[in-house]
C-alpha cells in the first residue's frame, strides 16, 4: 500500500472517532459529558476488540481501556452467552469487572457489517451522573461491595435491530436517580454510534473493504513499530518506583502501588509485584483500568504517538493478579477511574523519567481534588449536591517549572468560577488562592496547589470528599524534593477536625458558619534545588510564592534586603552542592 | 507594488482609505472621491507599524492631506500579547482572591502531555487585595475599605505600574465598590490607563472577565501610544482627522475612543478578512460559507450563515489568556504553508503540526529553510510560480527542493519526488479538511452546505481540493484575495456591543426588568456609535440572549426581535435556536438567561465591489506551465486573473496569477467570473 493512502485513511479513521466524539457530548444533556468531556469514543476489530482508532478529545483514562470491554463483549458473544450481533444492535454494558472502569462509566457497543459481515465495531464509554447505589453520584467513600455502588449492567442489547428495547430501559430507570433526564443521554451515545457508522461506511465506498482492512493492518504495525523506537532510546535497565494511595476510605493504611519497568529489547514491561492486596473500601481497581492507567502515563510521555493497540502492543504490562491494581467480583471499584489511575500513571512517570530524564515531569498532583455537599437550600426550599473539583501543582521538568493547578493526569475538564458555584449553592468562597510553598523545590520547581475555603451560609449539609496525597505529598525527581501533600480541615463550632482517613470522607454534618478548608498538592521539584538560577529564587520570593527562609533553606539562596540575590552569602550556603 | 486607478464609480464625493497591517505586509484599498480604486501593498514595518501605513500610501500614489477618511486595521495589540511587550499592570481585587489570575480553570496546555507553563499578565507582586466582598445577588457582605485602596494604588504606582485594574468578585451583579475604587484610583493614577473589569464586561466567571480587563489595561498604553504616533505622523503630513480602527467584533470605532477598551483590538485582525468576505458573498447572492484564510503557520476558519459571521464571546488569544467580548468566532486550525512534512518513527508520513513559520521558512524562500514544507511542494508541482513568490531571501533552484523531497519523504518511501510532494499536499488538505470540518459541525452546521470562501495568499492554491475533501460544491474566490483584510476596513461598520449578565431563570425575570437593560444598553451603545458623526449613515440595534438549559454551562446566542420581548417570546426563540443548533427539544427543563447583549451599528455608507472589480484589457492567457495533479503532469493554462472579463470560464487544469494570490484549478474543475469580478469555481 502507499504511503499516502495509508496516511490519509489513518487520518480518516481518527477524523471518524474525532466526529463520534463530538456528537456525543454536543448532544449529550449531563454536563458531565457535555461540558466536561467525560467520554471517550472509538473503532475496534472485529476479532479481538483491539483498539483501530479512538477519538483526540476523548478522556485519557478510557485510552486504552476500551478494547478491553470490546473483548469481553467479543469473547462472551463466542461462547454464546450473550445474542450475536445483527445490524442496528447496541449493547449496553457497565461491569468494571468486563473490561471497565467504575459502575458510572457506561459503554455502548454497536457492529459494524460490510456485505453482511461483521467489520468491527463502534464503541463508546459516557460517565453517567449516576448509576444508583448508596449515595447519589456513585463515589462512595464507604462501599465494601460493589452492589453498593450501583445498577452492574452485563452485556445486553439496549438497542435491537435499531429499536430501543424499552423493558431493559425501565429496568434501568427504575434503578438510578434522576432517571428522567438519561433518555437524553442515552440518546445522544447511540447518536454519536450512528454518526461513526455513516462516516466510516463513506470510507467503506471510497477505498473499498479489502484496502480499508490492509490499512488498518499496516496503521497498526506502524504504531508498534514507533513506540519500539522510542523504546530503544532508552538505556537496557531496570528502574522501580512506588506510589501510595492514603487509604482505601474504609481501612485507614496506605496501599502501595510497586512497579518495576524494564527496558529489553524492543520491550518495555511493566511489574507490579509487590503491590498492596485488594482493599476493603473502593479504592480498588480493575484489570482494564489498570492497563489504561499505563497507557495513559505512556502517552503523557510521548504525547505524538497515535491511539491504537499497535502503540501498546510493546508495553508488556503484566496482569497484576492478587494485588489491589487487579481487583474481581464482588470488590468496590469507584475509585479506580478517578484516583487509583493517577497513582499508578505517577508510578509509571517516576519509573520512566530515571529512563529518560530529559521527557519526563515529576511527580503531578494527581488527584480529581473531589469535595461534594449535599443539603437544602432553605431559601429555596430544594435540595441540592454540589461539586467542587480543584486541580494541583505539576511537576517540574527539564525545561521548566511546574504548571499551576493543573487538570488531574486522567482528566481535561475545567473548574466551575467561584462565582457560579455561589450562584448555585448556599456558600460563600472565603478564600481561592495559589497555595504557598506548595510546589517542590528543584532546579525546576513544582507547580502550585490551591488552597481554598468555603463557608456553609443556610441549611444543614454534609461534606464528602474523595481526594489522594493526602499522605504523602508528590515526589520529586532527580533531587528535588516532594509537592506538599493535600489537606482537609472542617472548621466548626470554632474547632478545627481533620479527616481520619486525611483525603477521604463521607457525610460530616455542616451547619450555616462552619467551613471547609482544602489544600490541594503542589507538584514534586526536578533536579537538585542548588542548581537553580538565584534570579529565580528572588523573584519567588518577591512574588510570595516562598519566604526568605525557604529560599535559604530549600535553594541555598540568600536574599539581601532589597529583595535582590545576596552573591557573596549565597556562595557561601550553596559550597559545593550546586553540582 | 502599487496600482493606477482601475475603475470609475460616480456616486461617492470622498476618499476613504482601509489600511490593514497584517505580520509581513500592509495592505490599502482606497476609493477616490470619483469612485476610482487604488490598491497596494508594501512590507510592514515592525517596530513601528505608522510607517507602513504611510508607506502604503505614498505607493497608492495619494498622500495623506488627501484623503477624507482612514479605517484602520493593527495588529499592534495583537503582537504586544503574543510577545508579552505589554504595559506594567497593576490589579486590586477582593481579599482572598488575588490569584484567580494566576490559578486559572484547572487545565493543562494539551490533553496529552503533563508540561507546559503559564505566566499571567500581572504578576503576584502587583496584584494587591483590599477588604470588600458582594455576594451572587450583589448584596454587600463586606463594605469597601476605601484607605486600603488608596494605599494599594499608591504603593503600584511607587512600584512603577502604568495601567491599573480594579477587579472584584461578583462586580457583574452590583459595581458599587469597582466604581467607587475607580474613583479613588483616578484621583490618584496620573493617566487614563485604569479598567474596571465590570465596565468592560459585566458577566460572571472572575478568571475570564479579569482577563479580558487585564489584558485590556495591559495592550491600553501600546494601543494609545500607537495610535497617538499614527495620528501625529498623519496630521504632520495634512490629514488631522480621527481614524475609525477596527475591533474583533467586526465593527469599528473612532480612534480617540478606543484605547478605553483596547482588548477589543486584539483579535481584529482576522476579524476584518471574514467581514469583507460576508460583505462580498451577501454582494453576490451567497448566503452561507466557510471562510479559509489559510497563511505560513496556520489557517483561519470562520462560518457565514445568512450572510452573518457567526459571533462568539468565548474566544482565547493564546493559552490561559481568554477575551470574553463578543468577537468574530474565527478558529485556527494549525496547518499552513509553513507545515513541516516527515516522516515518524512507525514510518508514516506526517504533516505538520510543527512549522516552518516565516524563519527559516519553507526551502524556497532562501532563508535557511532545509525541511519540506508544503509550500515547497507546491513550488515543486508547478502549483506556485517560482518566479511570483513573494518576500524571497537567495534565490532557490527548483532543483533544491526537488532534492530535498528526494532526501526526506521520496526515498525513505519508495516514491518519486514528485509524488512525494503530491502526498503531501493530499495529507495537508485532509487533515485541514477534517479540521474545518469539525469548526463547521461544532456549530452545527454541515459543511457541505456552505460555499468555500478561500482568500490571503495560500488560501486560494488549496481551496479547489479543499473543497473537494470536504465534499463542498462550490468555491468562491474574491477579486483581491491577498487584499481582502483591507477591504474588510473599507466596508466595516461602526459598532459597539453591550453585555450584562442576569443569569436567571427566564421565569424568575420580568419582562420590564429585561427591556430596561436593554434600553440602558442601547442608549450607551448610541452615544458610542454617535462619536462617529458623519460617518453614520443609519443606526441599527440588535439584541441578542444568551441562554442555556440549567445546569449547562455553554451558551447559545439567541437573536431578540424586539425592544421589549415578552418571556413567551423569548423562551420560544431559545427552543428554536437550540433545536436547530443540536437537534433536541427539552421542554421539561428549565431555561436560563444568562447575558443580554446590545450591539448597536452605525451603517456607514455601502460599499459597491463593482469598484473593486473591473479589471484590465491586457492579454488574459499567459501560456501553459507544467503542473502535478493526480499522479501525473499536466499541461495547465496561466491566466492572468485581472484580466479575465464577467462570464469568462476557464477550465482546470489552469492556474490564474495575479499580483497578490495564486489560484489552482484542479483538472476536472470550471471557473466561472460574476459580475463583481468575483471567481465562482465547480470543484
Amino acid at each position: 500500500m502507499d504511503a499516502l493512502t495509508l496516511a490519509v485513511i489513518q487520518a480518516g479513521l481518527q477524523q471518524v472517532c474525532n466526529e463520534m466524539d463530538l456528537a456525543f457530548s454536543r448532544s449529550a444533556f449531563s454536563p458531565v459529558i457535555a461540558e466536561a468531556d467525560d467520554r471517550s469514543d472509538g473503532i475496534y476489530a472485529a476479532e479481538d476488540g483491539a483498539l483501530i482508532a479512538q477519538g483526540e478529545g476523548g478522556l485519557p483514562v478510557f485510552v486504552g481501556a476500551m478494547q478491553h470491554s470490546a473483548g469481553h463483549l467479543i469473547r462472551l458473544i463466542g461462547e454464546g452467552a450473550v445474542a450475536a450481533p445483527e445490524p442496528g444492535d447496541i449493547y449496553i454494558v457497565n461491569d468494571p469487572y468486563l473490561g471497565g472502569t467504575h459502575l458510572m462509566d457506561v459503554r455502548f457497543a454497536r457492529p459494524f457489517f460490510v456485505d453482511g459481515a461483521l467489520f468491527c465495531w463502534l464503541q463508546n464509554t459516557g460517565h453517567w451522573p449516576d448509576t444508583g447505589g448508596m449515595v447519589p453520584g456513585g463515589f462512595s467513600a464507604h462501599a465494601t461491595e460493589v452492589e453498593q455502588e450501583g445498577l452492574r449492567l452485563p452485556p445486553v442489547k439496549l438497542f435491537k435491530r435499531g429499536e430501543m428495547d424499552r423493558e431493559i430501559l425501565s429496568i434501568i430507570q427504575s434503578n438510578i436517580r434522576v432517571a428522567e433526564q438519561r433518555i437524553g443521554d442515552i440518546k445522544a451515545q447511540a447518536a454519536a454510534l450512528l454518526v461513526g457508522e455513516r462516516r466510516l461506511n463513506e470510507m467503506v465506498a471510497r477505498y473499498g473493504a479489502a484496502t480499508l482492512r490492509e490499512a488498518i493492518a499496516l496503521i497498526r504495525d506502524r504504531a508498534a513499530e514507533r513506540m519500539r523506537a522510542e523504546i530503544r532510546r532508552m538505556p537496557e535497565a531496570t528502574w522501580h518506583a512506588e506510589a501510595f494511595v492514603d487509604s482505601d476510605g474504609v481501612v485507614n493504611e496506605p496501599l502501595r502501588i510497586a512497579l518495576a519497568v524494564t527496558r529489553q529489547g524492543d520491550t518495555l514491561t511493566f511489574d507490579f509485584t509487590g503491590s498492596s492486596k485488594p482493599c476493603a473500601g473502593p479504592m480498588n481497581s480493575v484489570w482494564a483500568t489498570t492497563y489504561s492507567a499505563v497507557c495513559l502515563g505512556v502517552k503523557h510521555i510521548f504525547p505524538d504517538v497515535p491511539i491504537n493497540a499497535g502503540t501498546f502492543a510493546p508495553l508488556n504490562i503484566i496482569r497484576p493478579e492478587g494485588t489491589f491494581l487487579d481487583a474481581r467480583y464482588p470488590r468496590p471499584v469507584s475509585g479506580c477511574a478517578a484516583e487509583v489511575s493517577q497513582r499508578i500513571a505517577e508510578a509509571v512517570f517516576l519509573c520512566l523519567a530515571q529512563a529518560l530524564p530529559d521527557e519526563v515531569t515529576a511527580a503531578p498532583a494527581g488527584t480529581s481534588g473531589n469535595f461534594a455537599l449535599g443539603g437544602t437550600d432553605p431559601a429555596r426550599g430544594a435540595g441540592y449536591v454540589m461539586y467542587q473539583i480543584t486541580g494541583g501543582g505539576y511537576g517540574g521538568n527539564a525545561k521548566e517549572d511546574g504548571l499551576t493547578n493543573g487538570c488531574s493526569t486522567i482528566g481535561i475538564s475545567k473548574t466551575a468560577p467561584v462565582e457560579v458555584m455561589e450562584q448555585y449553592y448556599p456558600i460563600l468562597f472565603t478564600r481561592f488562592a495559589l497555595r504557598e510553598a506548595s510546589g517542590g523545590a528543584g532546579a525546576h520547581r513544582g507547580g502550585f496547589g490551591v488552597h481554598y475555603e468555603v463557608e456553609l451560609l443556610r441549611g444543614e449539609a454534609r461534606a464528602s470528599f474523595v481526594m489522594d496525597h493526602g499522605r504523602f505529598g508528590p515526589p520529586g525527581v532527580l533531587g528535588g524534593g516532594d509537592g506538599a501533600p493535600n489537606a482537609v480541615r472542617i472548621h466548626r463550632d470554632g474547632a478545627t477536625t481533620i479527616p481520619l482517613h486525611l483525603s477521604k470522607d463521607q457525610g460530616i454534618a455542616l451547619a450555616p458558619g462552619d467551613r471547609v478548608e482544602v489544600m490541594t498538592p503542589g507538584g514534586g521539584g526536578y533536579g537538585n534545588p542548588f542548581a537553580r538560577d538565584p534570579a529565580l529564587v528572588a523573584r519567588d520570593v518577591r512574588r510570595g510564592y516562598y519566604t526568605r527562609d525557604q529560599a535559604r533553606t530549600l535553594w541555598g539562596v540568600a536574599i539581601a534586603a532589597d529583595g535582590t540575590v545576596d552573591d557573596a552569602a549565597t556562595e557561601a550556603l550553596r559550597q559545593g552542592r550546586a553540582a | 507594488m502599487s496600482a493606477a486607478p482601475t475603475s470609475r464609480c460616480n456616486r461617492m464625493a470622498r476618499r476613504i482609505a482601509g489600511i490593514d497591517v497584517g505580520g509581513t505586509f500592509t495592505d490599502l484599498v482606497m476609493q477616490e472621491a470619483d469612485g476610482t480604486i487604488r490598491i497596494a501593498k508594501v512590507p510592514t514595518t515592525a517596530a513601528n507599524q505608522a510607517g507602513g501605513v504611510l508607506a502604503a500610501i505614498e505607493a497608492a500614489g495619494t498622500t495623506p492631506a488627501a484623503l477624507d477618511l482612514i479605517v484602520h486595521g493593527t495588529t499592534a495589540t495583537t503582537n504586544a500579547v503574543l510577545e508579552r511587550k505589554l504595559a506594567k499592570v497593576g490589579l486590586i481585587t477582593t481579599a482572598g482572591f488575588r490569584d484567580v489570575l494566576e490559578l486559572g480553570r484547572r487545565t493543562r496546555p494539551r490533553a496529552y502531555g503533563m508540561t507546559g507553563s503559564f505566566e499571567p499578565l500581572i504578576p503576584r507582586e502587583w496584584r494587591r487585595e483590599v477588604a470588600e466582598r458582594m455576594d451572587a445577588r450583589g448584596h454587600v457582605l463586606t463594605p469597601l475599605d476605601e484607605a486600603a485602596v488608596e494605599r494599594e494604588v499608591r504603593a503600584l504606582l511607587a512600584e512603577g505600574c502604568e495601567a491599573l485594574v480594579i477587579h472584584f468578585l461578583h462586580a457583574y451583579a452590583n459595581p458599587a465598590h469597582e466604581t467607587r475604587a475607580g474613583e479613588i484610583a483616578r484621583a490618584i493614577w496620573p493617566n487614563d490607563y485604569v479598567t474596571l473589569g465590570h465596565s468592560l464586561l459585566s458577566e460572571f466567571r472572575e478568571y475570564e472577565r479579569g482577563t479580558t480587563a487585564s489584558v485590556n489595561a495591559a495592550v491600553q498604553p501600546v494601543l494609545d501610544r500607537y495610535i497617538r504616533h499614527l495620528q501625529d505622523r498623519l496630521a504632520e503630513a495634512g490629514h488631522a482627522r480621527d481614524l475609525l480602527v477596527m475591533n474583533g467584533n467586526g465593527g469599528t470605532v473612532p480612534a480617540r475612543a478606543v484605547a478605553r477598551e483596547a482588548a477589543k483590538t486584539v483579535m481584529s485582525g482576522p476579524a476584518s478578512g471574514v467581514m469583507a468576505a460576508a460583505a462580498t458573498l451577501v454582494q453576490s447572492g451567497v448566503r452561507n460559507a466557510i471562510t479559509c484564510d489559510m497563511g505560513g503557520t496556520s489557517t483561519d476558519v470562520a462560518l457565514i450563515a445568512g450572510g452573518v459571521p457567526e459571533v462568539s464571546a468565548e474566544l482565547s488569544i493564546a493559552y490561559g489568556l481568554p477575551i470574553h467580548l463578543p468577537m468574530v468566532d474565527v478558529r485556527t486550525v494549525g496547518a499552513g504553508g509553513g507545515s513541516i512534512a516527515w516522516i515518524d518513527r512507525g514510518g508514516m508520513l506526517r504533516v505538520g503540526p510543527e512549522s516552518a513559520g516565516s524563519t527559516p521558512g519553507p526551502i524556497c524562500y532562501g532563508r535557511g529553510g532545509v525541511r519540506p514544507t508544503v509550500t515547497d511542494a507546491n513550488l515543486l508541482l508547478g502549483r506556485l510560480d517560482p518566479d511570483g513568490l513573494l518576500a524571497t531571501g537567495r534565490r532557490v533552484a527548483v532543483e533544491e527542493v526537488r532534492e530535498a523531497f528526494a532526501r526526506e519523504i521520496g526515498d525513505p518511501l519508495g516514491m518519486t519526488p514528485e509524488q512525494a510532494a503530491e502526498a503531501v499536499i493530499r495529507l495537508a488538505n485532509v487533515l485541514m479538511a477534517g479540521a474545518i470540518r469539525m469548526v463547521s459541525l461544532s456549530r452545527g452546521h454541515d459543511p457541505r452546505d456552505f460555499a468555500l470562501f478561500a482568500f490571503g495568499g495560500a488560501g486560494p492554491l488549496h481551496a479547489v481540493a479543499l473543497a473537494r475533501e470536504i465534499g463542498i460544491p462550490e468555491v468562491f474566490v474574491p477579486f483581491r484575495p491577498g487584499l481582502t483584510n483591507a477591504l474588510g476596513c473599507l466596508v466595516a461598520d461602526l459598532r459597539q456591543d453591550v453585555v450584562n449578565t442576569l443569569n436567571r431563570g427566564l421565569d424568575d425575570i420580568a419582562e420590564a426588568e429585561i427591556a430596561e437593560v436593554l434600553a440602558a444598553q442601547e442608549a450607551r451603545g448610541r452615544s458610542s456609535v454617535a462619536a462617529g458623526g458623519a460617518e453614520v449613515e443609519r443606526i441599527e440595534v440588535q439584541r441578542v440572549a444568551e441562554m442555556q438549559f440549567r445546569g449547562q454551562t455553554h451558551l447559545i446566542r439567541v437573536p431578540l426581535d424586539t425592544a421589549a420581548p415578552t418571556r413567551g417570546q423569548i423562551q420560544a426563540a431559545f427552543e428554536e435556536a437550540y433545536y436547530a443548533r443540536f437537534q433536541v427539544r427539552l421542554p421539561e427543563i428549565r431555561a436560563v438567561l444568562v447575558n443580554l447583549t446590545t450591539s448597536v451599528v452605525g451603517r456607514r455608507r455601502a460599499f459597491d465591489l463593482r469598484a473593486l472589480a473591473a479589471g484590465d484589457s491586457g492579454e488574459a492567457r499567459l501560456g501553459t506551465r507544467r503542473l502535478y495533479a493526480d499522479g501525473a503532469w499536466h499541461e495547465a493554462t496561466i491566466w492572468r486573473r485581472e484580466a479575465l472579463r464577467e462570464d469568462a470560464r476557464i477550465p482546470g487544469p489552469a492556474v490564474l496569477q495575479q499580483a497578490d494570490a495564486t489560484i489552482i484549478l484542479e483538472p476536472g474543475s470550471e471557473a466561472v467570473v460574476d459580475a463583481l469580478g468575483n471567481l465562482r469555481v465547480r470543484a
